[in-house]
């Protein structure tokens, strides 16, 4: 007993060390980006590396409320993209960002339905049909409180069957057809390909999400990140992924 | 239950601890007790009762406990029949179900929803047919909330008493047997009262895992609040704007598991595990 237990804890420091790779040098910044910009964000890596060689981009992704809380905690992290401004607010207002935080684009909502839209969904009227089953962000997550803005546009009364915990989560229901529609981001659509169709939402009861980014280190490679995210060539890869200009 | 009686006179006999072991024991307690010290320090203790005085909370309570006691009634009613059937009966591939049967332990919660919906959705395997023949849609309803439920803590359950059905002294079925038993009556009076024990220290690790289900529960039943949004649910999305509501909500589910645990070892487990000692 006495050899072993030394053994296994000196066993167990070692596959922890082993686990920790990077070595925090200045050619390697950490990205926390909204969920939504998964696709978006991955190609503009790949176009920021090409011209930056040497550097190294590392990308979590999650729900911008979750990223501002682990920012405020104090996770090793130097560039946060939200897709809200109230996460944004709450990181500035923790006094973590390290410069000002800076319009990079826009996305706006839209209905998600089965790929070709067999139950004929035409606008957010439709969306409280009874033979529909609907879902939609929680209140929590931005993209919930962009759709019940968007019910309140349209002057419409809705109960969903299910506040989903993020928007991702409402594409997977319409996409394995368990719900018939969900409101989600325009690029949400985009990104899911053939797997679903969108009906667009008129802009007179649609909303705009603005997309803030933000340093919260005084990493080089951070700054030049986001110069590259707010530069023709990163909001050329916005506009394909679906998103609008700041 | 006179079997539980011996045990009860060895519970206050002290053991001498190697003094290694007893170190490592300490680390472990503190391993599990700092993150709850952790989550009380944080607490925002002025707010609790407002808190806990919202309709919403309450309404999430509720629900959990409803689900949860409705899944492990259930993990109770299959899962014992599989055991006995597990720990009993030799059949081919033996192993092969038992992995299965426990295969949701290991399989990450949120993956288990998304199986079941591929089976017991709405356009599922099996679940198109309870749609179509019953009009059954458990998606986004309590029962899709008691399925995830019982697909993740039956497990505990079947373990539990099948190594207890395992390790019991299999003579005293046989000389009921003998006296004439049916193998029903022998099974509901000598077979379950000997695994008893057992039976409820299974139901309650069942019951706990029901309680704190989250993954499986979000993926397959959705989240809405009286009908399929759990305290774990509500905890989750509280934490995205508001994580002294989230605290105040954790607090409150460790709170009922552990009156339910330490009331329940007291009644039962001490016994259980002087006995099987």
């Amino acid at each position: 007993m006495a050899r072993f237990v030394p053994t296994v804890l000196a066993g167990s420091l070692l596959v922890v060390a082993c686990g920790r790779a990077t070595d925090p040098s200045a050619h390697s910044a950490t990205v926390f980006a909204a969920a939504s910009l998964t696709d978006a964000f991955t190609e503009l890596g790949d176009a920021f590396l090409v011209e930056q060689p040497g550097a190294d981009l590392t990308f979590s992704f999650a729900s911008s409320a979750d990223l501002a809380r682990q920012v405020v905690e104090g996770a090793p992290v130097d560039v946060f993209a939200s897709a809200d401004l109230t996460n944004m607010a709450k990181v500035v207002d923790a006094g973590s960002a390290s410069s000002d935080p800076r319009s990079f684009a826009t996305n706006r909502a839209e209905i998600v339905v089965a790929p070709g839209n067999p139950l004929d969904i035409t606008g957010v009227d439709d969306l409280t049909r009874d033979d529909l089953v609907v879902v939609v962000c929680a209140p929590e997550v931005p993209c919930g409180t962009y759709a019940s803005e968007v019910f309140d546009n349209a002057g419409v009364e809705f109960t969903p069957a299910s506040y989903e915990a993020n928007v991702k989560a409402v594409v997977t229901k319409v996409t394995l057809g368990e719900a018939d529609a969900g409101i989600v981001y325009a690029t949400d659509v985009l990104a899911a390909g053939n797997a679903v169709s969108g009906v667009e939402i008129p802009s007179d009861v649609n909303v705009v999400a603005e997309y803030p980014i933000v340093a919260v280190s005084d990493n080089d490679i951070a700054q030049a990140f986001i110069d590259f995210v707010t530069g023709a060539a990163g909001q050329r890869i916005l506009a394909a992924n679906g998103f609008g200009a700041p | 239950m006179t079997s539980l009686q011996p045990g009860r006179r060895t519970r206050g006999r002290r053991q001498p601890l190697p003094a290694p072991v007893f170190a490592l024991a300490m680390v472990a307690i503190a391993f599990f007790a700092l993150p709850f010290v952790g989550l009380l320090w944080r607490a925002p203790w002025g707010s609790m009762l407002d808190v806990l005085g919202q309709q919403s909370v309450r309404t999430a309570l509720w629900l959990s406990l409803r689900t949860s006691i409705a899944a492990t009634l259930l993990a109770v009613v299959f899962g014992v029949p599989l055991a006995w059937l597990l720990a009993r009966v030799p059949f081919p591939g033996r192993s092969a179900v038992r992995a299965l049967c426990l295969l949701s332990m290991v399989l990450p919660p949120v993956v288990g929803g998304v199986a079941l919906f591929f089976s017991f959705g709405r356009r599922g395997l099996f679940g198109q047919y309870l749609d179509q023949w019953f009009g059954i849609r458990l998606p986004f309803t309590m029962w899709g909330v008691v399925v995830a439920q019982t697909f993740v803590s039956m497990p505990f359950l079947v373990i539990t008493v099948e190594a207890a059905l395992r390790q019991m002294d299999r003579r005293y079925e046989d000389a009921a047997r003998t006296l004439g038993g049916s193998r029903w009556y022998v099974f509901r009076r000598v077979t379950v009262p000997a695994v008893q024990p057992a039976l409820i220290a299974g139901a309650v690790l069942a019951w706990a895992r029901a309680l704190g289900e989250f993954g499986a529960t979000i993926t397959f039943a959705g989240n809405f609040p009286g009908t399929t949004q759990t305290l774990p649910l509500a905890t989750y999305l509280a934490l995205e704007t508001d994580p002294d509501e989230a605290l105040v909500i954790s607090l409150l589910m460790i709170a009922v598991s552990f009156a339910v645990l330490i009331g329940l070892r007291d009644r039962w487990l001490g016994g259980a595990r002087a006995a099987s000692a």
